[in-house]
C-alpha cells in the first residue's frame, strides 16, 4: 500500500473520532427515572403501564371531550372516589408535585411538554 | 364510406345531448331522490351550524328550526338595574377576571378583555337617533362574547381553535390556537383579545385562582360564557353575582319555559348589530 504511513493513523483518527459519543459517554448512563408515587394509593385512571404510555393522549382524548363535547361532569372513577377530566384538578390532585413526579420522566427522556406555560402546577 | 354532413349533424346531436342528460339521471336513480329534496334536508339539519340560515330569519337571534331540541344558553343583560347600582357592574368584572385569571395591562394595546364597559354608542352603533337622552348617554353597556348563534369567528378560524358547542356557548381551545387573529377581525363586537405579552406578567401571582388555567403570549382570548361552571350546573360568574338585582339572567333561550324567556317575553330587549346576521345570544333591556 502506498502512503500507509498517513493512512492508518488516519484511519484510527476517524474512527476514534466517529466512535467519540460512545466511549466519551460510557459509564455515564444516568439512573432510571424514579418518580415519587401518591402514598397510600394503589389506583389510577389507567393500570399503569397504560398510564406510561399513554398519558399524553389520554390528556388529549380528555380535553377534546371537555371542550368540545361538554363533558364536565364528574365520571372518572379512582378508588372510588369520582373526578372530573381535568390535568389541574384531578391528576394533580394526588400527584402533588410537578417537579418528584412529571419532571422525573420527562427530564430522563428529554421531552419538554407545554403543559405549565398555561396550567398551575401544585404550589411546592 | 359516404358521409353526409346531416347524418354527422345529427349523431353529434344525439350524444351532446346524451352527455350532458345521462349522469343526471344516473344519478337520480343511484340516489332516489331529487337534488331539490337533498337541499330542503340540508336546510334543516342541526349540525350544519349557522351556514344554512335562510335569509328570511329573523334579526333577532332566531334559531334555525333544527336547532330548538338542544339547549341554547343565553344572557339578559337589564341596563336599569345597573344605572340604579353603578357598583354593579364593577363587582361583575371583577369577579369574571378572577374566575378566569385575566390580566391586567396598563397598555391600552395590550389589554386582554372578557366583560367591560363600553359607551352605548359604541355598543349600539345602529341604535342611534338624533339627540339622545341624557339617560341613554350616560349609561356605560356591559358588554361580553355575545355567543352567536352563526358565530363569524368560528367560521374565520383556520385550525377549529374556537368553536361553537352543542350549548350554543362559543369556545376556545387554546392548544390548538396559533394566533393568527383572524377571529379578531371577523368578530364585529370586538369580544377578543390578543395576548401580546406573557399574560402572567399581567397578573398577580399571589392571587390568582388556581383552579382554572391562564393563556400563553400568542394566542387569541374572550369570555367563554364560564363554561367550567356551566357544565357543572352553576350559573356564570358575572350573573351570580348580580342575582340579587337579577340584574342579569342566565338561561336556555331554546326552553320556552325558561325564566330568561319569560324576561324575554315581557321586555323589549335589544341585540349588538343585529344587522350582522350573527344572531347574538345576549340581550339589552335599556
Amino acid at each position: 500500500m502506498y502512503d500507509s504511513d498517513k493512512i492508518i493513523p488516519g484511519l484510527i483518527i476517524f474512527v476514534l473520532f466517529i466512535t467519540f459519543p460512545v466511549w466519551y459517554n460510557h459509564g455515564d448512563a444516568s439512573a432510571e427515572p424514579k418518580p415519587e408515587l401518591p402514598k397510600g394509593v394503589k389506583e389510577c385512571v389507567l393500570p399503569v403501564a397504560d398510564m406510561r404510555a399513554e398519558h399524553m393522549q389520554l390528556l388529549n382524548k380528555w380535553r377534546d371531550e371537555v371542550l368540545r363535547d361538554g363533558d364536565w361532569a364528574f365520571d372518572v372513577k379512582v378508588a372510588g372516589k369520582k373526578y372530573q377530566k381535568s390535568l389541574m384538578n384531578t391528576c394533580m390532585e394526588c400527584h402533588k408535585s410537578r417537579k418528584k413526579f412529571c419532571e422525573k420522566c420527562h427530564k430522563y427522556a428529554s421531552v419538554t411538554p407545554y403543559c405549565w406555560d398555561c396550567h398551575f402546577a401544585p404550589v411546592e | 364510406m359516404d358521409k353526409k354532413r346531416r347524418d354527422f349533424l345529427k349523431i353529434a346531436g344525439i350524444s351532446t345531448l346524451a352527455g350532458l342528460g345521462g349522469p343526471a339521471v344516473v344519478d337520480r336513480l343511484v340516489n332516489g331522490t331529487s337534488p331539490v329534496g337533498a337541499n330542503a334536508a340540508r336546510e334543516y339539519d342541526p349540525d350544519a351550524q349557522g351556514e344554512t340560515h335562510k335569509a328570511g330569519a329573523g334579526e333577532h337571534g332566531e334559531a334555525a328550526e333544527g336547532a330548538k331540541t338542544r339547549k341554547r344558553w343565553g344572557i339578559v343583560i337589564d341596563l336599569r338595574k345597573f344605572r340604579e347600582d353603578p357598583e354593579l357592574a364593577e363587582k361583575a368584572i371583577k369577579v369574571c377576571n378572577y374566575n378566569h385569571n385575566v390580566p391586567h395591562f396598563t397598555n391600552k394595546r395590550h389589554e386582554v378583555k372578557w366583560i367591560w364597559l363600553t359607551e352605548f354608542e359604541n355598543a349600539f352603533p345602529e341604535h342611534s337617533q338624533y339627540h339622545k337622552d341624557t339617560k341613554t348617554l350616560e349609561t356605560e353597556v356591559l358588554v361580553l362574547c355575545n355567543h352567536c348563534d352563526s358565530p363569524p369567528c368560528v367560521r374565520a378560524c383556520p385550525t377549529k381553535a374556537t368553536f361553537k358547542s352543542p350549548d350554543g356557548i362559543v369556545g376556545m381551545d387554546y392548544h390548538r390556537c396559533i394566533g393568527c387573529r383572524f377571529c379578531m377581525a371577523a368578530c364585529p363586537y370586538g369580544s377578543r383579545s390578543f395576548n401580546w405579552r406573557d399574560p402572567r406578567a399581567g397578573l398577580d401571582m399571589k392571587k390568582i385562582n388556581r383552579k382554572f388555567p391562564t393563556r400563553m403570549r400568542g394566542v387569541v382570548e374572550k369570555c367563554n360564557m364560564c363554561v367550567e361552571r356551566v357544565g357543572i350546573g352553576l350559573q356564570p360568574a358575572c350573573v351570580e353575582v348580580c342575582s340579587e338585582s337579577k340584574a342579569m339572567i342566565f338561561g336556555d333561550l331554546n326552553d320556552p319555559n325558561s325564566e330568561i324567556r319569560q324576561v324575554l317575553k315581557n321586555n323589549f330587549t335589544i341585540q349588538r348589530k343585529p344587522s350582522m346576521g350573527t344572531h347574538p345570544s345576549v340581550f339589552y333591556i335599556v
